[in-house]
Parts: C-alpha cells; structure tokens; sequence
C-alpha cells in the first residue's frame, strides 16, 4: 500500500513535469472544447451545443489520457529499458501498473473538473444531472480506454512512431464518434465504422448520465460493449506485453 | 559461509544457437568475479538468467540460495543491478530517481550518502535528462546501491568511459567491494578485470575457457619476454629461464662494449593470456 502510493507519487510528478505529455493530453481537450465551443451555435440537434462538445470532449479527453498517454508512456519507458530495470526491484509488477493506471485516473479526474469549470463558467454549459454517474463515468472510461491502452503498448514496437499512432488512431476515433460535433449528416460507411468504436458506445454513456440524469447501466448494451473493448485490449495485453525492449 | 552464487552447467540456447553450454562456477561472499570475453560468448546471457530475467534451459543456478529462475521478491530485495542499457526517467532530480528506488526495498541506504559514494552531489538537484554519460552510468550504480544490496551485477559498467571516467568508476567499484559486496562483473576490457576482480572466468562461445585470479591466468603461462633493440631491429627473446637468459645477453652486451637499447623484460599481461585463450581471429574478437 505504501509502495503503491510512492509510485504514484512519482507517476504523478513525472506527468505534470512532462510538458509535451501535459499539454499534448491535458490541454488539448480543453483547447478543443473552448475552440468548438466558440464555432457552434446555440443548438446541435436540439440540445446545447456547450453540453453536446462538453460530453464529446469529455470522451474525447477519456481516450486521449488513458488510451493515448498510457500507450505512450509505456513503450517509452519499455524502449528505454525503464521496465526492464523495475523488473530487478522488489516492486510487485501489478502494483506498478496499478500505480500507472491510478495516475492516469487522477489526470483524467482533475481534467473532467477543469472542463465542467471551464464549460460552467466559459460557456454556460449545465452540470451533470447525476453527479455519481458522471463520477463512474470518469472511472469506467479510464479503465476502458486503459485496457486498450495496455493492448496498443503491447503492440506498438518503437518509441519515436508511438505518438503518431496513438493520434492516427485517436483522431479519427474522436471524429466519427461525434466528440468534435454532430454525426448524424455522415455518410452511412462511416457511421458504419462508428457504430463499432468504443467511444460512440461511452459517448451514448455519458449523454445519458449527464444530461438525462440515468444511471450508469441505463444503456446495458452500451456499457456491455464499452466493457469489452477494454477487456479485449487487456487480453491482447496479457498475451503480448513485454518488459523488455523490443527493438534492437 | 555458503557461496553468493553457485552455477552448475547451466546452458541456455535462443533457437539453434547455443549461447552457453553447460558453464560452471561459484561467486564467494565479499568476493569480484569478473566474467571476460568477447561480444557474444554468453556474458550477458549468464548475468541475465541470474538477475531473472532469462530462464535457462539447463542446469542449476543458487543466487544467495534462491533460485533465480522463479526470481523471488526476496532475491530482489538483496540484489543491486546495473543493465547494459537502461535510462530511467529524465524528468527526475538525480536525488528524487534515488528516493524513488529506495522506496521499493525494506532497508535502503541512506539516499545522500549513495550519492555522494557514486560522486553525484554536485548534481544532486540536476534533472536526469541534463546529465552526461557518464554520470548517468554513476546514477545506474547509486540506484543499484540504493536497496543496500549484498551482491551487484555490473554488465559492462564502464563500456564507452573515457578513461578518467573509468578510473573513477574502477575507484568506485572497489570503495563498494571494501564495504563487504560481493560484485559480479562483466567486461571485455581485460585491464578492468586485472584492476578490480579477485577472480576471473574467460567465456568463449558459451563456455569457460579458463577460471582463476588474474595472477594465476597469466601465471599458467611459464614465459617470460626480453626485447630490446640491435641496430634498429626489435629482437624478442621467449624464456622459461629469464635469470640465465638475462645474464647471457647482458654480459655477452658488456664483453662486446655495446648497449642493449630499449631493453624491457616482461611478464605476459593478461591481456596476451586472454588472446591466446579467446583466439585471435577479428570474427571472435567481434
């Protein structure tokens, strides 16, 4: 217990003093949101546009934090050889990636406050309807995301191409799931492709609880497919996850 | 006092390549051992299955009586490690990576006074990312002091060193080796095994050529080598009787009324044992 405090301690200073990631995973969203924010009108099929953006870039944050800065962190410190030198300490393996995981929570927790703020404030955005919802919203997309998180750094083999994939897949993601605006004029191919991602699903989700005050399991199919594309990337994690460097 | 490491034909093959094959050796209590050879004849192998991190595919290993291969956490609580390549995170102060690591084991040093034995204080402040190679190496070592450990593994510690960086890091190794730490040591710089190892094992294609203390290697060859100079041309004379050898040519010199010139007598280095053992050829050498 102790132990794992101390890591993420140290998770959570190594964050914070990264400027790249910080912004890169911190910022970016907000930016988003502040610049889509400022672009819609009043309404995105019938609902405030502050509130629509605020669930999208909520998700979209959701993704970026724990599927894009967990994958990134990762592969950095595997290639670096950061892992493979944890692995000769006393440090139990899973309370280090508990640590990384509980880290990513808290980044993920402190920017979903700095968004209902900044919708609040800036944009007149409404709160959530069900705070405690919203609160198992944060945690389920962490986790989620975290899970494929996990999948992707076990896939992805070299540090200098881990950001450009972790955009390539994120960006597009983000797009056709609707976090930057509405969907519902997409051609049928890519609403196709949509009806399949995580995020649309999370999205559904988020809606839900934030603006229609349900519960977290409101949308069981949602949440059932939102669950398993997290295990799926846990899976391909627990087969493929390596501690040592690959490349070399 | 049981041996800190006991290895008995272990063997290791990565497909159809036979990176050790069936090495046997002991690491006493407080004791150096140097593992010598050339890239590729299973140094790193053999340090790796008993860090834990490789499983070997024969033989038996004890590592302060544990079995590496299930690498316990009370193993790692006992062992310090410097890897060849490994950059911990460059956001950290030289003193906060200290404290990190020192978190993770039962009884750690004190953190200043690790960093002041690998000659960090001056830069006990500096993020990591700002630290030369070499003083990143000296993080390396400080960080796998930092658990007070009873045996280190050092793989090749002094690899790309510039040769005052080497000597301090030799100073360091040996202030470890005075305070009761037993050190397994890897290099292909036979100067740093004659320097630092009480005992040395040649390793050639997986297999231990020639075991013993730096002195007894060079001792198992009887020869010793008288060179000088006449009228330009370096002449080499190879004896078992240096003594008469000597005398012979000095008064033959003397009779005649001319100097030996550039007149050296010398033992083999361990450096020519070692030649002799790994075999000259570039392709082992590489």
């Amino acid at each position: 217990m102790t132990v794992l405090v101390h890591q993420l301690r140290f998770e959570q200073m190594t964050f914070w003093r990264s400027r790249e990631a910080a912004v890169f995973i911190f910022v970016f969203p907000l930016l988003l949101y502040a610049l889509l924010g400022s672009v819609y009108g009043d309404e995105i099929d019938g609902i405030p546009a502050e509130d629509v953006l605020l669930v999208g870039l909520f998700g979209y944050g959701a993704a970026t934090t724990a599927f894009g800065g967990l994958a990134i962190t990762l592969v950095i410190r595997r290639e670096a050889g950061a892992l493979k030198r944890l692995r000769a300490t006393p440090l139990p393996p899973p309370v280090y990636l508990l640590a990384v995981l509980l880290s990513t929570l808290t980044t993920f927790a402190l920017q979903s406050v700095a968004l209902l703020a900044l919708g609040g404030l800036g944009f007149g955005a409404s709160m959530p309807r069900n705070w405690l919802g919203f609160a198992g919203a944060v945690v389920l997309g962490v986790a989620s995301f975290a899970g494929l998180g996990f999948g992707a750094a076990s896939l992805i083999r070299s540090a200098e191409g881990v950001s450009a994939v972790v955009n390539v897949v994120i960006l597009p993601m983000a797009f056709l799931s609707g976090s930057f605006g509405p969907t519902t004029d997409f051609p049928a191919a890519l609403q196709a492709i949509a009806d399949v991602l995580p995020l649309t699903y999370f999205l559904d989700i988020v809606y839900g609880v934030y603006l229609g005050g349900d519960s977290l399991s409101a949308d069981p199919k949602a949440l059932a497919i939102v669950i398993a594309w997290g295990l799926a990337g846990l899976v391909v994690a627990l087969r493929r996850f390596g501690w040592t460097p690959r490349e070399r | 006092m049981a041996p800190a490491i006991v290895v008995s034909d272990l063997r290791k093959s990565y497909g159809r390549i036979e990176a050790l094959r069936g090495i046997s050796f002991e690491v006493a209590v407080g004791e150096v051992f140097g593992l010598l050879g050339p890239n590729g004849a299973g140094k790193t192998t053999t340090v790796e299955i008993l860090e834990g991190y490789r499983a070997r595919d024969g033989g038996t290993a004890s590592v302060l009586g544990h079995d590496p291969g299930t690498s316990p956490k009370a193993l790692r609580e006992r062992i310090g490690v410097v890897l060849q390549q490994s950059e911990p995170s460059p956001l950290l102060t030289v003193r906060e990576t200290h404290r990190l690591f020192a978190g993770y084991y039962s009884s750690p040093r004190d953190v200043d006074e690790v960093i002041a034995l690998v000659g960090l204080t001056e830069k006990r402040d500096a993020r990591v990312k700002s630290l030369s190679g070499g003083q990143k190496r000296r993080l390396d070592l400080g960080v796998a002091l930092v658990g007070n450990p009873e045996l280190v593994f050092l793989d090749e510690p002094t690899t790309g060193f510039d040769p005052a960086a080497r000597r301090a890091a030799w100073n360091m190794i040996r202030a470890l080796r005075s305070l009761g730490t037993t050190i397994l040591l890897t290099t292909h710089y036979l100067d740093e095994a004659q320097q630092l190892a009480d005992r040395v094992a040649v390793l050639r294609d997986g297999e231990i050529v020639r075991e013993g203390t730096p002195s007894e290697l060079i001792g198992d060859s009887g020869v010793t080598q008288i060179r000088y100079r006449r009228d330009g041309e370096s002449v080499v004379v190879e004896t078992t009787e240096p003594t008469r050898a000597l005398s012979e040519l000095t008064t033959a010199a003397l009779d005649a009324g001319h100097e030996l010139e550039h007149l050296e007598v010398r033992r083999p280095t361990l450096e020519d044992v070692y030649l002799e053992l790994v075999g000259e050829e570039p392709e082992t050498l590489e």
